[in-house]
């Protein structure tokens, strides 16, 4: 894998991965809460969370037709879901985090819903015809998925002690991945003075005062320590889960090369 | 508005798209639910079927457009193309009133004009009449519901749980 620098990122290629890293977050996280199906808690919760991840994976697909038209190599959504490799993904880490309990699930979803409310916000204003349209559906759609879990979240805070004290876990356990959410990595760089991109770090500002509101009312503290992990987004460096995602996610892929139903 | 298509009467191309229902609410046609947005002459000359997705995710857009094309060729129409156009993105505004009175009748409260306190996070929920017995007194179950565009209500005077399709 050569190292990619804005240097040498063209910007068509720079729009492919823009493309394609947006919908990687949503692919992720939303094949995350597809493991859910038939183990969730209750039959209306699990409603709701696939809902969720069929938005996100909705929003992967066109994003990915979006980057295989931009690249005018031909390549479809599929090739960019089942024929790429982990260091080809730039997820945010936070997507990919394993599903946990109930209370992680919810943590991780408020979290990326609470920046994808902004995100999509600002892509809707992208110089980018495409992105743009995309970025106003999907707003749209975050909407329902930032109160879903807001509520969740303020439920399971200010609920009984045993679902205090295990969510409060999952916020310290995942708060290290959220700070990847506002870096900048090279094709956002070098589509930001295009007015292409969205510059995700004057989001932050925002996703800090949603997120402490949000915390309060459910009775739960903030992390104090801001120290953040990232590699996904900038190069494609993922946790130690993200293969087992693929494996799954590719199974198909992988083992009928081509197959199609 | 002068009319410049060569090929067809968009008249009766409407009354054709009438046809194609949505396979998970049968009783209304993408003319009712404002899927199908535009017909006009490709720039090839063509009929061009311009068409909205409802929800991103929304599992029944392939099978729409599917049933679109094998619609228009049985009309007559074999030469023709389908686009999908996202901005402005599709909302319940397009529904028709008349396809909001066949939803009502099927069993699915219809979606009110959508509000612009979308920012709220926890809006008031909304008065949702039931279906069944047109009663007030209803209250929600869950915002999602058995598809992407609906979601779960119960009625508190006859007790039947209900579909109510949201606004976006």
């Amino acid at each position: 894998m050569t190292e990619l620098s804005s240097n040498t990122l063209s910007k068509k290629d720079a729009l492919v991965q823009y493309a394609a890293q947006i919908g990687d977050n949503g692919l992720i996280i939303g094949h995350r809460m597809s493991e859910w199906c038939f183990r969730a808690p209750s039959l209306e919760m699990e409603m709701a969370l696939m809902n969720c991840a069929l938005d996100l994976i909705g929003q992967a697909r066109e994003l990915y037709s979006y980057a295989g038209t931009a690249g005018g190599d031909g390549r479809t959504e599929d090739d960019f879901a089942y024929l790429r490799d982990e260091i080809d993904f730039r997820n945010a880490l936070l997507a990919e985090a394993p599903n946990g309990d109930w209370g992680d699930t919810i943590v991780r979803l408020f979290f990326m819903s609470a920046y994808n409310k902004l995100f999509f916000t600002a892509l809707a204003r992208s110089k980018d015809k495409e992105l743009a349209a995309i970025g106003a559906k999907s707003l749209k759609e975050v909407v329902y998925h930032l109160r879903f879990s807001s509520e969740w979240l303020i439920r399971l805070g200010d609920g009984t002690a045993e679902s205090r004290r295990r969510v409060q876990n999952s916020i310290d356990n995942l708060w290290m991945f959220t700070g990847e959410l506002f870096t900048l990595n090279d094709a956002e760089k070098s589509l930001l003075e295009d007015g292409i991109a969205v510059d995700v770090t004057a989001l932050k500002a925002d996703w800090d005062q949603m997120v402490d509101a949000v915390l309060e009312q459910a009775t739960l503290k903030r992390p104090e320590n801001d120290w953040a992990q990232s590699g996904g987004k900038a190069e494609g460096r993922h946790t130690e889960h993200f293969g087992y995602i693929l494996t799954d996610l590719q199974f198909m892929q992988r083992r009928y090369p081509g197959c199609e139903w | 508005m002068v009319s410049t298509f060569k090929n067809f009467d968009p008249d009766k191309v409407w009354t054709i798209l009438e046809e194609v229902k949505d396979p998970e609410i049968p009783v209304l046609s993408i003319v009712d639910l404002g899927i199908a947005r535009e017909v006009k002459d490709a720039k090839d000359g063509r009929l061009e079927v311009v068409i909205s997705p409802t929800y991103s995710g929304c599992p029944a857009m392939y099978m729409l457009e599917e049933q679109i094309r094998e619609t228009l060729t049985r009309h007559g129409f074999p030469d023709h193309q389908v686009t999908t156009s996202l901005s402005p993105a599709w909302t319940t505004d397009w529904m028709t009133e008349k396809g909001k009175r066949k939803l009502e009748a099927y069993g699915i409260a219809p979606p009110e004009k959508t509000t612009s306190n979308k920012a709220m996070l926890f809006g008031g929920q909304k008065k949702i009449s039931c279906p069944q017995c047109k009663s007030d007194n209803t209250e929600q179950i869950s915002e999602f519901g058995s598809t992407a565009c609906k979601a779960l209500y119960r009625c508190l005077d006859c007790k039947e749980p209900f579909d109510y399709f949201k606004c976006i």
